[in-house]
Parts: structure tokens; sequence; C-alpha cells
């Protein structure tokens, strides 16, 4: 199908990187485009709006990744990400409401059981996958509607909500503050500063930055550096050579699934800082869906043996630039719906066209 | 795991397990008519059926792309425009000076002609540009949501003619002591009288149309193609089947089905609503699994389809009257789903050995 | 004699069916063995024996004079026997050094505790296998999808012979190629002679085993019926053998 183009595409380099970083030159040419027609859009404030925004979607679409590089897809994360969530501030509100303890020790004992509990609907998933061969999208909407069930249950059908300050504090904090003239400073404003002068330190890196930076870094290590990664890779590419050649695939797998779940729960988390509550994942919310999406339009393939984490994040970026960017615009926001649904037929379509490229 | 065919079991275990699903529809009904006051009752199986309709017929759409091997996640929302787009299209209808009965008629064919027009989309991105039908009915899902949000902010419909409503809620069959039974039309008595509603126009509608699908899959060239793609697709296409064609009418099927859904819809609640099938969309995709079929497609019917859209929506409505929060009913589907495709693999359809 | 690999009176029967009946077969180190024969004589078979697929009913098969006691395929990597199958066994997404080493990928240490793949010491094995057997393959970064059938089945076989085979098992690795490409196999396998390793090749090309065997094998039914020298005999005795109408001649 259109070897022609194809073939003028192979010879020419510059053509062929473009074709290959479609989305990430898609990205620079809304951010340029908003910042000509949108008001507002170009400024420090707005993309850490952007990015602060995306936190969740960006953890739910590695998680996604490292599923769909193997094939598979995960479609409970959502949910699970709600359950981590609620779990986590259910525990912090008992504790901390008790007066026996300190928000800190409240805080840390929350996020660690939620953390824990989040591997259990992947180690479910996976092992009917991997073990009984159920296929991976009927294994996690099983666990899609168990996880919404109980986390509905656990919350009652509402937000978990008096829970200490000190969870906004940290999630929406900044690690580093800039005064012009002054110089840096680290976690917080340095001692002393009255509110008079607040406005005086531009507020650089927020909190949920660093800490996704981190997640981030580590993800990427693991698939890109790592034996796990290669054979995530080759599970996708060929699961009989994987086993043939000796890796354990069902093993393998379950981690994979355990591994999901686990961001996502880390994703409830991230949420529980942010918003200051712990959430249910709303029915509506298509977390995963979006996140395949993203996953995809990073181009990945359903058919697994391909994709990555920063091209994940490109993906979710690319969506949430266009959302912000029309917003800003003052186009309405259900454009965004279609808008999403071009993008990811046009990630197929390129990568139909120039499949030996990828 | 392997080898575990049926020599380890006795005929008699292994037909349970190929009917477990209607075994579980009747513990499932027992246990609601003791734990749950007035389930047993004609209101309540109205309920079941009424609430029921949108599963069963989107479940009915799925089915035929499942059987495939494909997968539409668009029905829902494809079911939500049509809702959007029939009330509109009524409404502008009337407002032409048209009497109710025509407009009415005008607008649901105008809708269905219009339906039809995702699923064509979904059908040549999947055939003529392989994109994955996952990818490219959550396209689908993202456009058909974002037209519908854009018709709707417009200005919502309203005021749809009262014949309507009339259908939309009416009975096909009423009964009443001394008349007997009467169609579409309450009978005339005193007011004393007793009538029982018994068959609703929606539900009625929907089981023809139903019927007529599992007529198509059961019995014409059309449906054993449709097998024939799921079970093989080279072998489908080395025999002559014009595999993009069919893919096409496929997907064109299921967007017609869920389009029927959303005329229902409105006729029922006589408005338009953009996620009106939002919810039904996992649960007709997992009716369909518990009614057997396979997403690797090759397999699946329309009875069964109906039999797991069923399982779900008694236990919807028995867990409501019975004053429980609808929470469970997620984490029961859940289980029932991984059963499903468990017990599949425990009791195999085919035996064969090497 | 001293075979490296030999099977004696090896038997393996498909409920009724006797699909490799009562079959002795050796091969010698540096020698390439040819097996011929109809559909169904069983030639597969009889190699997936060996290379540990099936269990075999009755009979033995020895490894460098030793009963070896083959259950599994991971049984016979241990050893030394290696397959090529006819699929190949290659993640086609990952690129040329990262097949070679697939299962058994290198890592080093990254900040003293962290093992991460070290692409740089794959890299240079993969490019010596791939020199010593003469294999030209334009980067070792590319991806398998990039490379032709004859370049794909080179690929396939210097993993083999990285990984130490010894006995290299070839099921019709012509069979889907084109003409240059199957001499490009063909000079591989004769290669491969010259490092001492023992192959054993199903073909049904006649003008393949006429060019790399030293020794050619027929089967029919299940049944060994010739084991020739190639220099003593000719394509009509091998042809008459394969169809069973010697007599006629
Ligand atoms: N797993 C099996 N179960 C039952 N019968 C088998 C099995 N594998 C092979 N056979 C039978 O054993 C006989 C030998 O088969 P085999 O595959 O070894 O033949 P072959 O010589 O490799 O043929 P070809 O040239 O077609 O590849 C055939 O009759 C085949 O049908
Ligand atoms: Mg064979």
């Amino acid at each position: 199908m259109n070897s022609s183009l194809a073939l003028s595409i192979e010879r020419s380099k510059t053509l062929r990187v473009v074709a290959k970083n479609w989305a990430f030159f898609f990205l620079l040419f809304f951010l340029i485009l908003f910042s000509i027609t949108g008001r507002g859009f170009l400024s420090v404030m707005n993309f850490q709006n952007i990015v602060h925004l995306s936190v969740i979607a960006i953890l739910m679409a590695s998680a996604e990744t490292f599923v769909i590089i193997t094939s598979g897809i995960d479609l409970s994360i959502g949910f699970v990400m709600g359950l981590s969530s609620v779990t986590a501030g259910k525990i912090i509100q008992i504790l901390y409401n008790s007066g026996n303890h300190s928000a800190g020790f409240s805080i840390f004992i929350g996020i660690s059981i939620a953390l824990v509990l989040s591997l259990i609907p992947g180690i479910i998933s996976g092992i009917m996958i991997a073990k009984y061969k159920v296929p991976p999208f009927i294994a996690t909407l099983g666990m899609w509607g168990i996880t919404n069930g109980i986390a509905l249950k656990i919350s009652n059908g509402f937000p978990v909500a008096e829970l200490p300050d000190s969870l906004t504090k940290i999630g929406n904090g900044y690690t580093l503050y800039y005064k012009p003239g002054g110089g840096f400073s680290f976690f917080g404003l340095p001692e002393g500063v009255g509110n008079e002068h607040i406005r005086d330190y531009i507020r650089l890196i927020p909190n949920s930055f660093l800490f996704l930076a981190i997640v981030l870094f580590i993800l990427y290590f693991l698939l890109k550096k790592t034996k796990f990664g290669q054979h995530t890779y080759a599970i996708g590419g060929n699961e009989d050579a994987a086993i043939r050649s000796g890796i354990n695939v069902k093993k393998h797998l379950i981690i994979i699934y355990t591994l999901s779940s686990f961001i996502a729960g880390i994703a409830g988390i991230f949420n529980i800082f942010q918003t200051g509550i712990g959430n249910f994942t709303p029915f509506g919310a298509m977390y995963e869906l979006f996140a395949v999406a993203a996953v995809v339009i990073g181009g990945a393939s359903l058919m697994g043996g391909k994709g990555g984490i920063l091209a994940s994040v490109v993906g979710v970026l690319l969506i949430a630039v266009l959302e912000n960017g029309l917003l800003i615009s003052g186009v309405e926001p259900f454009y965004r719906f279609i808008a999403v649904g071009l993008l990811l037929i046009l990630a197929i379509v390129i990568d139909e066209l120039f499949p030996d490229l990828f | 795991m392997q080898n575990l065919n049926n020599h380890t079991r006795t005929g008699l275990l292994l037909k349970i397990g190929r009917q477990w699903a209607l075994l579980f529809l009747f513990i499932e009904l027992i246990f609601f008519s003791f734990m749950a006051r007035g389930f047993l009752s004609l209101n309540v199986f109205q309920i079941i059926f009424f609430f029921g309709t949108a599963v069963f017929l989107l479940g009915t759409a799925e089915l035929f792309a499942i059987i495939t091997g494909g997968i539409d996640l668009s029905v829902g929302y494809v079911m939500g425009l049509a809702t959007i787009v029939s009330a509109k299209l009524i409404v502008a209808f009337t407002k032409t000076g048209m009497g109710p009965g025509l407009s009415i008629t005008l607008g649901i064919l105008l809708t269905l002609v219009i339906g039809l027009l995702p699923g064509y989309v979904n059908g040549m991105l999947i055939s003529k540009l392989n994109v994955p039908p996952f990818i490219a009915t959550f396209s689908m899902l993202g456009i058909s949501h974002g037209v519908s949000e854009l018709l709707i902010a417009e200005k919502a419909a309203k005021n749809l003619p009262q014949l309507a409503n009339t259908i939309g809620n009416g009975y096909f069959l009423y009964y009443s002591k001394g008349i007997g039974f009467s169609f579409f039309s309450r009978p005339e008595v005193a007011r004393r009288v007793k009538v029982v509603e018994i068959l609703p126009n929606v539900v009625v509608i929907a089981f023809i149309l139903i019927a007529v699908f599992a007529f198509i899959l059961n019995r014409t060239k059309f449906g054993q193609h449709t097998y024939a793609i799921g079970g093989n697709r080279d072998a489908a296409i080395r025999s002559g089947i014009n595999l993009n064609r069919h893919i096409i009418k496929v997907y064109m099927l299921a967007s017609f089905l869920a389009t029927i859904a959303g005329v229902l819809y409105t006729l029922k609640y006589v408005t338009g609503k953009a996620d009106a099938g939002a919810s039904s969309l996992l649960d007709s995709i997992a009716a369909v699994v518990i009614g057997g079929a396979s997403l690797y497609g090759g397999k699946g019917t329309v009875w069964r389809t109906i039999l797991g859209g069923l399982i779900i929506a008694v236990l919807e409505t028995g867990l409501r009257i019975m004053g429980i929060p609808t929470f469970d009913k997620y984490i029961i589907v859940g289980i029932i789903l991984i059963t499903a495709v468990l017990v599949d693999q425990f009791f195999p359809e085919r035996t064969y050995k090497e | 004699m001293g075979y490296l690999i030999e099977t004696r009176n090896i038997t393996k029967r498909f409920g009724g069916l006797v699909a490799v009946d009562n079959v002795s077969l050796g091969v010698n180190a540096g020698e390439v063995v040819a097996v011929l024969g109809d559909n169904g004589a069983g030639k597969s078979t009889l190699i997936k024996m060996i290379s540990g697929v099936y269990p075999s009913d009755e009979g033995k098969i020895f490894f460098n004079g030793q009963e070896a006691d083959i259950n599994s395929p991971m049984d016979a990597l241990a050893i030394g026997i290696e397959t090529i199958y006819q699929d190949l066994a290659l993640a086609e997404n990952l690129n040329v050094y990262s097949n070679i080493f697939l299962g058994r990928e290198k890592t080093k240490k990254f900040m003293g505790f962290v093992p991460v793949l070290d692409h740089d010491y794959m890299h240079e094995e993969a490019s010596k296998v791939l020199k010593k057997l003469d294999i030209n393959i334009p980067s070792l970064r590319n991806n398998v999808r990039t490379l032709s059938g004859g370049q794909r089945q080179a690929v396939a076989i210097s993993r083999s012979i990285y990984w130490n085979a010894k006995v290299l098992i070839m099921d019709e690795p012509t069979a889907a190629l084109g003409v240059a490409q199957q001499k490009q196999v063909l000079d591989l396998v004769n290669t491969l002679k010259d490092h001492g390793i023992a192959v054993i090749l199903i073909s049904h090309q006649m003008h393949d085993v006429f060019e790399v065997a030293d020794r050619i094998v027929v089967m029919r039914r299940g049944e060994k019926v010739g084991d020739l020298v190639k220099a003593e005999t000719s394509t009509e005795e091998v042809v008459n053998l394969i169809v069973g109408s010697e007599m006629v001649k």
C-alpha cells in the first residue's frame, strides 16, 4: 500500500526521522501553534499545569506500555488507581483521626499498605493470563469490575476526606524556589519569609515533577537497559522464540501485570497527595483507554514488540497539550474527544505507511 | 493445565459445565426470590428486561464484531449519538408542521441511516487501513462522544411529541378481566377494573430485531462467513470470501444495532443523552463473554449473549431491590466474567486429542 | 566408529502409526548427513526425538559415545544439540545481536550493583561469530525484520554456534528461500562443517543435498531404507530409494 510514498520516505533521511518521531514533532508543532493562538499558553505556570494534570495519565500510560509491549492490555489500571487512593485515604483517615498517630506516620502506613495491596490485582490477572491462558482483555476486565466495586465499597461511594493538610502541602508543593537575584531554595521557602515577600519567589519545580521524574527514570531504565526489559520486548516480538530461548515467559508475564498494577497504585498515591482526599475512579473516566491511546500514539503496537516509556509520555503530552491548547484558544472542550480519536487514527495510519522504519 | 480433556470428566459433568451460565441464572433467580422482597413479580421482570434492552442490543452488536475476532468499543457512544440525533430530528420534523407519527417515523429512519456511518468508518479503518479494531473503534468512541456533546451544546432536544412517550413507555400486550388480551393500547375499562400491562413495546421491538439478527448469524451465508473469518481468516480469504467487505458490513451492523438501542432509549426517556450507552459498553462485552464467545473469534451465539446479558440485568435489579448498593454488582460481574473464561478452559467444547 | 551423535534402533509411535521405525543413524563431527524421504516418511519425527521435542518409545540416543538422556528441548540444548526450526524462532522486533543473545543476555553492573545490558559486549561477540562463519550482515543493530530470509537463517545458525552447538539440526532450511539465498545458506553449512560441527539436514531439494552432504540417509514409511556415501551414489539411486522402486531398476 502506498509503496511509492513509503519508498520516497525511505530515501529521505530527514523525512524518516520525522515519520519515526511524528508524535514528538506534532507536539512541537502544537506547542508553537498554541503559543501563537492561545493567550497565556506560553507560560511556566501553564506548562506546570499541563504536566501537573498529566501526572496520572503519564503513570497510567507507563503501566500500559509494559503490558502492551508484551502484546497484552490492562483494562484494570484506572480502577486499581482508585482502589489504591481510597485505601490509602481510609487508613490515613482512621490512624490520623484516632489522635494517637502523627500525620507523617499515618501517611506512611497508609501509602505503604495501599501500594502493597495494589500488587494483588496484577498478580491475579497475571496468573490468569500466563497460567490459564485467559485473554488479557477479559482477565483485566474482570479485575476492572472487582477493583471498582471494592474501591466503592471501601469509600462507600464518597471521596475519603478529613485527611491531614500535609498531604497537599507535599503534593502541591515545590521542590525548587527561585528568587531572581537571590538564588535557589529547596522544598520550601527560606525560614522567615513572610507573606509580603512570597511573591518574590518563583516556584520552579513542583514536587510532583520530581517524583514523577524519578519513577519514570526507573521505569525507563528497567525497560531499556535491563534483561527484564529486553525479555519484555522479546515476548511481544515472538513469544515462541522467547520460550525456546529459555525465558520463563509465564513468570515474566505475571511480573508484567503486577508491575502495571503497582504503577497504577503509585498513581493512586500521587492522586491522594495532589487532591488531599482519597478518590475512587469515576465510572466514565476511561483512564485505561486513554492510556492505551497515548501508548499507541507514542508509537507502540497492540500486536506487541514495540513502544517505550518516553514515547508514551510524548503520547500523553500530545493529548494534554491539544486539550489545554484548545481550551485556552477558546475552542469548546468536547472537541478533545474528536481530536484524540483523529490522532489515534493518524498514529496507526502513519505506522501502517512506514512499517519498516519502526 | 494441559490435556484437560473430557476423558477425565464424565459426560454429565461436561454438559453441566457447558451450560453453567444457564445454571447460574437459575441460582440467581432462586437466590433473589428468597432474598429480595417482591422479586418474583411481573413488574420486576419487566424492569429486568426494560433495563436489559440496551445490554441485549449492544451485546448482539458486540457479538458480531467479537466473532470475527474484533471488538467494537464505540457501540456505547454511538448509541448515545443516536439518542441525540433521533431526538433532534424528531423535534425538527415536528417543527415543520408534520404530524407526530410521521416525524417520529422519519426521524427514526433517518437516524438509522446515519447510524450506519460510524460502523462504515470503523470497518474501513479496520479492513482497509489495518487499524486494530480496539484502536479504530476507540477513536470512533471519542468522535461520537465529541459530536454528541457538540450537538447537545447547541441546543438540547426537548419537547418531543407525546406520541414518542406513548410508544416508548407503552405496552404491546395488555390484559384485563372481562376484555381479555388487547394489543398496543390500554383497554378502556371502568376505573376499578385492573389492567395488567404485560409486554413493554420497547422490549418487544428489541427482541424482534434480536431474533432477526440471530437468524442472520445462524441461518445465512453472511452469518456463516462471519464465523469463518473468526475461525481462520486465511482459510476464509482463500475460500473466496471478500474479507474487507465483510468486515465493513459487520461493523456497520454493530453500529446499526447500537443505533436501534439509541432510538429505543429516545422513545423511552423522550430525550437524548450523550452517555446514554456508556455504562452498557462493558456490560455488553461481559455479556458476550459470559455467553461463551471467545475474544479470539470464531464462536458465540446470540441467545447465549442474551443469557449473559440477563445474568447481569437480574443481578443489578436483584441487588437494587435488596437495597445493596450496586458496588457489589461490579465485583460479581468481574468474578463471573473470569469464571466464564476459566470454565471454558476446563470444559472445552471441542475435545480433539492428538 | 565414534559418532558424535547417534541413534540406535529408535522408534516413535503415534497411536497405531509407527512414525519412526527402528532407525539407527550416526553423524560424525564435521560431517553433514542429509535425511531424505517423501512427505510423512518420518524425517521430522526422527529429528524431534534427537532435539528432545518427542521422547522416543524405543531405542537410545548417544552423544559422544555416552548414552544421553534427552527428555526436553532444554536437555538437548544443554549438551550442545541445537535445532534450527523452520520459523527460526527469532524475535523480529529485536536487533541481530540481541537475538543471538536472546534469553542469555550479557549484563554488566551499573553503579556497582544494578545489572544492565552490556550492548557493547554483545555486539562485539556477535560480530566475532558472524565473521567466523563468513556471514555478511550490514549492521548488527538492525532489527531482524529488515533482514532477508537467508540472513535470518544465518542469524539463527550463528546463535546456535555461538552457544557452542556441536550438533546442528536443520529442518528444510532452504525451503522458503530464493536461489541466491539458498546458496548463502549452503555455503554456511559448508563453513559449519569446517568448524567440526555435526550437521543433520532435512531437505526435499536433491540439488542442495548433493551440494553439501557427505552422506545421504533415505527414509520411507518410518524406516531407514538407505545410508549412502554421496560420492558413491547418484541422484537416480536416491530417488528410487525415496519412492521405493529400487527393485524396478
Ligand atoms: N504429533 C503427531 N501426532 C500424530 N501423528 C503424527 C504426529 N507427528 C507426525 N505424525 C505422523 O507421523 C508420520 C511422520 O511424520 P513426519 O512429520 O515425521 O514426516 P516428514 O518426513 O517430516 O514429512 P514432511 O516431508 O511432510 O515434513 C506422518 O504420517 C505424520 O502424519
Ligand atoms: Mg517434516
